[in-house]
Formats: C-alpha cells, structure tokens, sequence
C-alpha cells in the first residue's frame, strides 16, 4: 500500500481530524511535525478521525499527517518475558534511556530488543512440511520459560528449504520455505484481532491460586474469566498482585491499566526477587508487565489491554498456561467514553459508549483453554479488575462484565475495614466453574472435597441467618447449638478466609493446607454438639488455646507439625470437658 | 486581574493579533479565521479597557479555535477585544528565589516582593513519570498525630489525601501536619508548597499567619486563586504549585509536601467548563475524563530513581453532604495511596483531630513501618487497635438496643476499649507532636487494659516484648 500523505484539519485533546489520507478503519497514522503515533477510528467522507496515543500539546492545522496502511501490531517473539511496556508496547526502559524519567512524545521505539542475539535451536529439518502455528524451534528465553518459535498463523504452511541453528538477532531468517516464505524468531500481528486456534476446550483444571477463599470456595478455571470488582481500598490491586505471583500459571501478563505509577513500580521492585513458587525462578522470568498509568495517554490505555491479551495468546499458541490479569478494566472503558465523547457520539448508559458492553465481550471471549493451531494445548486465564464509582455494582461496567465472566469476586469495603483480608465478600461471590473442576479436585485435592466444601458454605449461610438475629436480641439470647454454629463460622472466617498475603508462609496456601483447616473447623463443630449434649456450656466452648494454636499454625513454616500439635491440643481438650461433665454428672 | 506572569519569551513580533471573536460563552471564546493555532496554545486577549487576560486552546481547526479563558470572560466583547496566540504552552519561571513567595492562582506574585528572575521556564502540564523510573516510596514521615503515624503511616512521595466535610476542622490538620512533619533520624525540615483553590479570604489569611508564626513561610511557595478569584483560574492553580514542587524535588533535592485546598473547588470548576463547551457530562454532571484529569495532579507526587528530592502530597477535599461515594472523593480514592478521613461524629464528641480510623487507609505503610523503620510491633499494634475499635464501634449499636447487660464480659472489654481509642489515642492536643514511640506505646497501654488472652492479632513474642506487663517485669524495649 502506497503511504499517502494528508493535513491535520483539527484537534481536541487526543483526537485529530485530518485529511487527504483516505485510510481503512484502525490503520496506524503518523501525526504533526514530530510524528506521533495515531489509529483512525472514525471515517466521515473526506475526514479521518485519529486518537493520537501521545500528548497533542501545539499540534496545528496544516500540519502533515501520513498513513501508514497497517494496523496497530505488536511484535512477537522472544524477549517479552521480563519486560515492562506502555500502552502500545513501547519498552520503558529504552524510553527512559531515550528520553529520561518523565515520557515525553516523539519517540519511536520497537516492542523487542532487535540487536540482541537469541540461540536458536531447530526442532524441523530441510525437507519437512510445516504448517502455520507448528513449532519450529526453541530459545531459552529465560530461566522458567522455553520459548517456542512458530510459524506464523499469517505465513502459508509449506516444505523447508533451508533451516539455521544458532545465534540469530529475531530479525534474521533462521528458516525458509519453498513458497519462498522467509520466517524469522519475530512476527507482528494486529493487536485488535484474536490469533487463531484449533479449537475451545471446557475449561477443567483449575487455576490455582494460593488463596484459600478462591481456591476452596470460589475457583477460577485455567481458561475462565474472573470479575473483581470493589470499591477503593477494599484490596483490588492487593488481589491481582497475589494472583500475579502465585498462581500457577506458566506466563503471567499484567496490565496496569490507569492505575497507580506507584504500584507498577512495587511489581518491578518486588517480582525479580521473589520467588515463583511453582519453579523457584524469579518471578520477573514468567512476568511481563504493561503499564499505562492514569496520567499517560488515554488513547494507548484504549489499546493496553488488546496489547496484552495478543501477547497472552502467543504464549497459549506455544502451549502454556497464561493468566492475564486486567488492573483496572474500567479505567479502560473511562477511556472509551473519554475517546467516544470527544467523538460526540451518542452516548449509552451514564456517558459510557453503547458499545461498552460488546467491547467487554469481545476482550473476555479472546480468553479460553483452546486446542491450538500445531495440536497443543494452552490456556489463557483473564482476571479484570472493575472499581465501579461510589463502590455501586449496578453501575454499567461492572454490569457488563458480570454478564460475561463465569467468576465474581466481590470485594466489600466493610470487610476491609475490620481489616479481613482478602476482603471478598463470601455471601455475594460465585463461580460457575465447580460444575467442571470438581472431578479434578476429588482426584487430586480430596476424595469428599466437594462435600466438605458444600459443609463450610452451609455453615456461613446459616450464620448470615442468625446474625441478622444476633443483631436484634444479641448472642446470648440464642440457643446453645445456634452458638455454636456462630462460633464454627467465626472460626472459617477467621481461621479459613482470613489470609495475610504480606506473610510469608500464610501469603501462598496450598489444596492440602485450605482442606485440613476446614476438616479441622468441622472437627471442632462436631466436638462442640457431642459437649453441648453432655452438658457442657458455651463459655467453655470459646476461646480454647488449642484454636487460637490452629489459628497460628497458618503461619508457621512447619505447618503440618504446628497442624498436628493443635488438633490433638483439640482432641484432649474435648476430652478433659467430657471427663469434668462426667464427674459432675456423678456428684450430681 | 492583570496577569504578570512572567512568559517565556517568544518570537513577539510576528504574532499577529485578531479581532475576530464570534462568540463568547461563559469561560469559552470563538475566534475565527486564524492562521495554524496549535493545540494547548497560550493565547492573550486584550479588553477594549487595555486590560489583558489569558487563556489556553481547547480545540484547534481550519474554521475557528475555541479559547478557554484563566481570568474570566467579564467585558469580552465580539467587536474590539483582540486576541493573540504566543506559540507556546502555559510556562511557570521558576529559580530557588520562588521560596517564600506568594504568587496568585495564575502565578503572579502578589506578595509585593521583586520579580523573580527565572532559571528556568517549565511546561506546567507535566509529562508522566515513567513507572520505570519511580523509586518506591519507603520513607517514614512522622507528622506527630497518632492516628496517622500510627494506623495509616505516611511515607515520602504518597499522595494521601484528607476526606473531609464542611465545617470541619481540617485545616487545623493540614496546618499542623505541614508544621510537624519529619522524616525520622533526619533534620531536614520539609519545603511546603501550598496551593489554595476558591477557599476564602478568611482561609486563606489563617493559613498565612500560621505559615509566618511558625517561621514556614522561609521554607513555602504559596499559589492562593481565592473565593471570588475566576473559577476557570483554579485548573491552573495546582499545575503551578506542581511545577513549583517539582522543580524544588527533583532540581533542588528538596523533600516537598505539596498541600491543596481545597480539590472540590477545582472540580467544580472543570464541570463549569464542560459544561460550557457541552460535553456529554459523566456522573453527577462531571465530566467523564475527570478521572484522568485528577490523575494529572495526584500521579505527579513520588519519587525518582537516582534524585534526592521527593513529592508527598496532601491534597484536602470535602465531600458534598459528607458522602464518599460522590465523585470526587469517590474518583481521588481511586487514584490516591490511601485516605485519610475526617468523622462529623467525632468531632461534634469534641475529639480533635476527628480522624476516623476505620475508613482511613494508607496502602504505603507496610512499606514504610515496622524493624529500623518505626518499631517491630508497629504493625502488629495497628491491626490490634483496629479489629477492637471496630468491633467496639458494632457493639455500640448493639447496646443502644440490648443494653449493656446483655453483652459477655469480652464484650465489655472491647467496648471500653473502643471509648479509651477515642479519648485518649485519637484525642490529641493541636501543638501536640507525639513520637511514632509514644504512640506505639500509647496503644500498649490501651491494649493492656484487654485480656492478653485476647490480643489474637499479637503474636506472643511481641507481645512479651512490649506489653507493659512484661515491661514493668524488668525485660526492657528496645527503641530502635
């Protein structure tokens, strides 16, 4: 396509009208004198409309605007992993180099390091047929990561003529085709549209996550779609971190999306120390981090969350295990509406575009546990994060997202006041996943896992029950066994839910630890009913050392010791209530 | 108001003046038939009277440019009124002479004092840290107040906010912060820049006399856009004192604590001006990117890598009908590190400073607490003090209900718990500037007058190591 050139007819904030360019819908335009980067979204007769992804500050009519005929692309290929990008996979460490500690405009700068030399080696030979998406190669990209060199799925399959081993920048070709393709370890693809797979898979293995309240009560699939949505400080990002850390997924994405400069900076200081709990590597080495914080532009944030999920697909087409995680999805709808009121479009629901809620879809359906193109298998997990205005989930972005996503994680700023961490609310949330995990949790986790789990909930229902009792007459007024399903509650709440993702030990917690505390809870219930049955009283019932030990024993490093010691603690406690209601019954 | 600003110089002589207003509407101006104005354009309109004022483009194109004016739009005509664009974006001169300084919300100086001779010129739109260069906030600020110190710490480069309501006393807040704030172990007192947006004369006059009484004003830049100043003048006003901030951190290697008041104001001055040019309003009448434009200011408070200097911000809002859930602390609580939040109950109880802890927060403090920092039980003590009081506030309800009799002898204990909280360790004097170690053991003493047995969130080590019981048995407290 030939580069036409045109002029800047007007400009409002991010969006520039220009004209003379005649470009298709969502080319990528070069804007003014210093040539920032744009995408037509809008095309009225002669003029474009362009959402400029950098500050516009002094641009003019009149001046020069170019069409570049390409889409917005990110590229692909090894040296992903342990970088942090801008919106539009601008690296921000060369943009630091390049223009020190505050981004300016102007700058131009490819997503991957294309001096760096990478070793490849081959896994095909001269002579063999390949198709679009077969693996061709592998490069160590770093410690925890194998990172598998495809063929493009936008390059036509074909015989290999001539293949390379060695140290190759990704720009070199490390393969050619007799169709005369030329393939090298990079590729470019549109950001806006989904990479092609074999086929969707259900979802039946479960992301696990390290938090006892999703693990056990609330799963998230490998593959699914999770919502977490909560007002300020009700522990959002606290969430996502956790998850980013220490979910088992093989590549983590994580897109800072409008949020905070400050926590971007604590990913960057935190994940190239700590470990990965699954590999031991650091973290950094499955991570790659996008941040567009709430002062950059708002058009490169429209574009942050289709740079990462591309990225994530990559990583599902060489078959691994991909969680993105999405902080915030609606600072990224505010930037649809910004960019859509700029446009003067009809608006929807309170300003957001009517095209909010198939936006949504669009995202979360590109997630999945696919079969991909060379046979394989991968997944991509995405986790959004929504901060609905004044904390009120009737609002549209949340609204739309709950329509799509299988999971909801409601956090609740009551709960985090009390400082009950993670704050989500276990009365409001759900999955819609057990229905196919729990087969895999009865093999792998415990044969009555989903029926204990069926107990656990039944008991913080009834206590929801009650407390709306307790509130009226207070808990004295109640019936002894009512006391002590409210105390078996407060124990899941505090003992179970209640986890401190700054503890070292407490932070990850795995299905064997989540499944012995509930056992553990119950034990004490049915110890509590047969006492109560032999006279004893409530008050001997609570505060008994051995809980407070079992309540401690998350955080000991030696947990099963600690766990061993507070369940017999538990058991003699029993006992010694029983033989004193026993001598009692005698004397009586 | 005539705008002394000194602006950058530019290529005077070719700029060309226009008489060609169409419309004026409220803050906006319409001229037509302009050579090429770029975006974001500084432009000066001259009044039929001589007087000047200045404004910035809005929005640029071949048939007219839309002027948003800082100053008002009073006696612009479509007739005579002259309009000139100089070919550059708003600049602030600034030079280490700009302390002590009190500049108007346009950033004149208005103090009497002599034109200061720029250093330098600088944009006051600042561009965006790169997330790459921040350094993380980690640096312990003591301010003295116990609630802050202790249950929602500060550290150098947040931006903790004041959740406020009219009527209330956070000004006496703001003041005695900016006066007691210390980083621990250092002597360097703080450069405070204050900017002031559509708060009164009288506010305005109390901030003054406390800024000389206590000798701050050596160590202040202070950017006052009053009451009855232009509503339009208050987008400016904190941009400036940002700039002025900036330049004294990272330039200079000052540490800064930047206070506004108050960011409602400013708000309501960015729905007059969508409103004016007919954008489709977001809630409650704001415009939709009032997010991102609340952004702009908040994001620019941090640290950099390899600089010395830091910006802490402290910005003061006051929520319409004391409702958190309105946009503007709603949208600030979304972007700031915390909040700290002012209680109309507690202050009608008569507690100065009426901090409520519960819905306060600081998501810097575990960063900034705890071992070399403050104290090893710091944390510990924190979540402590809050499970009770919160508990202790539930059980209020309950009683006003039950009566008291009705409650378990736990119960009572966290009740009381939940009084003492308040009057003694939210209580404090407004000259009184407590340690992080007498707050710390301040809420040791509260916790004793609790069962041990019930301190779940202590664990025993820490708990024979401070509490006053072991205390006063002999084993002494090491203060780091």
């Amino acid at each position: 396509m030939v580069n036409l050139k045109g002029t800047v007819y007007r400009v409002s904030g991010p969006v520039v009208t220009a004209t003379g360019i005649k470009p298709a819908m969502y080319d990528i335009v070069r804007v003014g004198d210093e040539r920032l980067m744009g995408e037509v979204i809008q095309i009225e007769g002669e003029y474009s409309i362009i959402q400029v992804y950098e500050d516009t500050s002094g641009v003019k009519p009149g001046e020069p605007v170019e069409n570049t005929g390409l889409p917005l692309v990110v590229e692909l290929g090894p040296g992903l992993l342990t970088s942090i990008y801008d919106g539009i996979q601008r690296p921000l460490e060369v943009l630091q180099d390049k223009m020190g500690h505050f981004i300016l405009r102007g700058v131009d700068v490819p997503g991957l390091d294309h001096s760096k030399k990478w070793e490849f080696k081959p896994l095909v030979k001269k002579g063999d047929a390949i198709k679009p998406g077969q693996v061709i190669g592998t490069v160590q990209e770093s410690t925890s990561i194998l990172h598998k060199i495809m063929l493009p799925p936008n390059v036509e399959g074909g015989k290999v003529t001539d293949v390379k081993a060695g140290s190759f920048t990704i720009e070199e070709t490390i393969l050619t085709l007799d169709n005369g393709a030329k393939v090298a370890m990079m590729h470019k693809w549109p950001v806006r549209k989904p990479r092609p797979f074999a086929e969707k898979q259900l979802p039946t293995i479960p992301l696990i996550t390290g938090m006892r309240i999703l693990d056990g009560l609330f799963p998230i699939a490998k593959g699914g779609t999770a919502a977490i949505p909560g007002p300020f400080g009700s522990g959002k990002t606290v969430t996502q971190q956790s998850l980013a850390k220490y979910s088992n997924a093989q590549v983590v994405v994580y897109i800072g999306c409008g949020e905070r400069g400050n926590e971007m900076t604590e990913v960057l200081t935190e994940f190239p120390v700590l470990e990965d709990p699954q590999t031991g590597n650091p973290l950094m080495a499955r991570t790659c981090l996008i941040a567009n914080t709430s002062n950059m532009p708002v058009a490169a944030r429209e574009a942050s969350c289709y740079t990462g999920i591309t990225i994530a697909e990559y990583y599902r087409d060489m078959g691994y295990d991909v969680a993105l995680m999405a902080d915030s999805t609606s600072r990224w709808a505010e930037a649809m509406r910004e960019i859509g009121s700029r446009l003067e479009e009809m608006p929807g629901e309170e300003g957001y575009p009517a095209y909010l809620s198939a936006r949504l879809s669009e995202f979360y359906e590109r997630a999945g546990r696919c079969t991909v193109l060379n046979g394989g298998e991968g997944s991509i997990s995405v986790i959004g994060a929504v901060s609905p205005a004044g904390g009120d989930f009737s609002e549209p972005v949340t609204q739309a997202t709950l329509r799509i996503v299988k999971v909801f994680w409601a956090l609740d700023a009551k709960l985090a006041q009390r400082r009950h961490f993670p704050a989500i609310n276990w009365l409001q949330s759900y999955s819609l996943y057990p229905e196919y995990l729990a087969s895999h949790y009865a093999e792998h986790a415990a044969p009555d896992w989903n029926e204990t789990k069926a107990q656990i909930m039944e008991i913080l229902q009834k206590e929801a029950e009650l407390q709306e009792i307790v509130q009226l007459v207070g808990s004295d007024a109640l019936p002894p066994e009512q006391q002590v399903t409210l105390e078996t509650a407060r124990l899941i709440r505090e003992i179970y839910l209640q986890q401190n993702a700054y503890d070292k030990v407490d932070a990850y917690s795995s299905l064997q630890k989540d499944y012995k505390l509930w056992k553990a809870i119950l034990r004490y219930q049915t110890l509590s009913g047969a006492a109560l049955k032999m006279g004893a009283t409530t008050k001997e019932l609570t505060g008994l050392a051995a809980v407070t030990d079992l309540a401690r024993a998350r955080f000991e490093a030696k947990f099963e010791e600690a766990y061993a010691a507070a369940m017999k603690g538990l058991e003699n406690a029993f006992t010694e209530m029983a033989a004193k209601a026993k001598k009692h019954e005698v004397l009586a | 108001m005539a705008a002394k600003t000194p602006a950058a110089p530019a290529a005077q002589t070719t700029q060309k003046e226009y008489r060609t207003i169409s419309n004026v509407k409220g803050p906006l101006v319409f001229v037509q038939k302009t050579h090429a104005v770029g975006y974001g354009e500084l432009v000066q309109l001259r009044l039929p009277n001589g007087q000047t004022r200045r404004g910035q483009v809005l929005d640029t194109s071949g048939k007219h440019v839309v002027v948003q004016v800082f100053e008002g739009t009073t006696g612009i005509d479509n007739d005579k009124t002259t309009v000139k664009f100089l070919g550059e974006t708003i600049k602030f001169g600034v030079s280490k002479n700009i302390l002590g300084r009190v500049f108007s919300g346009a950033g004149a100086p208005i103090d009497g004092g002599p034109e200061i001779i720029p250093d330098d010129y600088r944009d006051i739109i600042g561009a965006a840290i790169n997330p790459y260069s921040r350094a993380s906030p980690h640096d312990f600020i003591q301010t003295g107040i116990s609630t802050i110190d202790g249950n929602n710490s500060l550290v150098r480069g947040q931006k903790l906010p004041i959740f406020s309501g009219s009527g209330l006393p956070h000004n006496d807040i703001a003041l005695q912060i900016a006066r007691q704030a210390k980083v621990r172990g250092t002597d360097e007192a703080f450069a405070v820049v204050f900017a002031a947006m559509g708060i009164t004369n009288e506010e305005a006059k109390k901030f003054m006399g406390e800024f000389e009484r206590t000798g701050a004003l050596k160590r202040a830049v202070i950017f006052q856009n009053l009451a009855d100043d232009p509503a339009v003048e208050r987008l400016l006003t904190p941009r400036l004192a940002l700039t002025a901030a900036e330049y004294l951190a990272f330039d200079l290697g000052m540490h800064v604590l930047v206070i506004f008041t108050d960011v409602t104001n400013y708000c309501e001055a960015l729905r007059q001006i969508g409103a004016a040019r007919e954008e489709v309003p977001g809630r409650r009448g704001y415009p939709g990117y009032m997010y991102t434009d609340l952004a702009s200011l908040y994001e620019r408070a941090g640290n950099i890598k390899g600089k010395k200097g830091s910006v802490t911000q402290f910005p003061i809002l006051t929520m319409p009908g004391d409702d958190i859930t309105h946009p503007i602390p709603d949208l600030s609580g979304y972007i700031t590190e915390g909040q700290i939040v002012i209680s109309r109950e507690l202050h009608r109880k008569g507690v100065y400073p009426p901090i409520n802890v519960l819905p306060s927060l600081s998501r810097l403090m575990n960063a900034g607490i705890g071992g070399h920092k403050t104290r090893d039980d710091h944390k510990k003590v924190s979540d402590q003090c809050y499970a009770f009081y919160a508990e202790g506030r539930d059980l209020r309800g309950l009683v006003a209900i039950v009566g008291k009799d009705a409650l378990s002898s736990r119960d009572l204990q966290v009740l009381d718990f939940a009084e003492l909280f308040e009057n003694r360790y939210v209580r404090q004097g407004r000259d009184e500037d407590r340690s992080i170690e007498d707050t710390l053991d301040l809420g040791w003493e509260l916790l004793a007058t609790v069962d041990e047995k019930l301190l779940t969130r202590i664990d025993k080590k820490t708990i024979e190591q401070f509490h006053p019981k072991y205390k006063k048995a002999g084993t002494p407290v090491k203060a780091h």
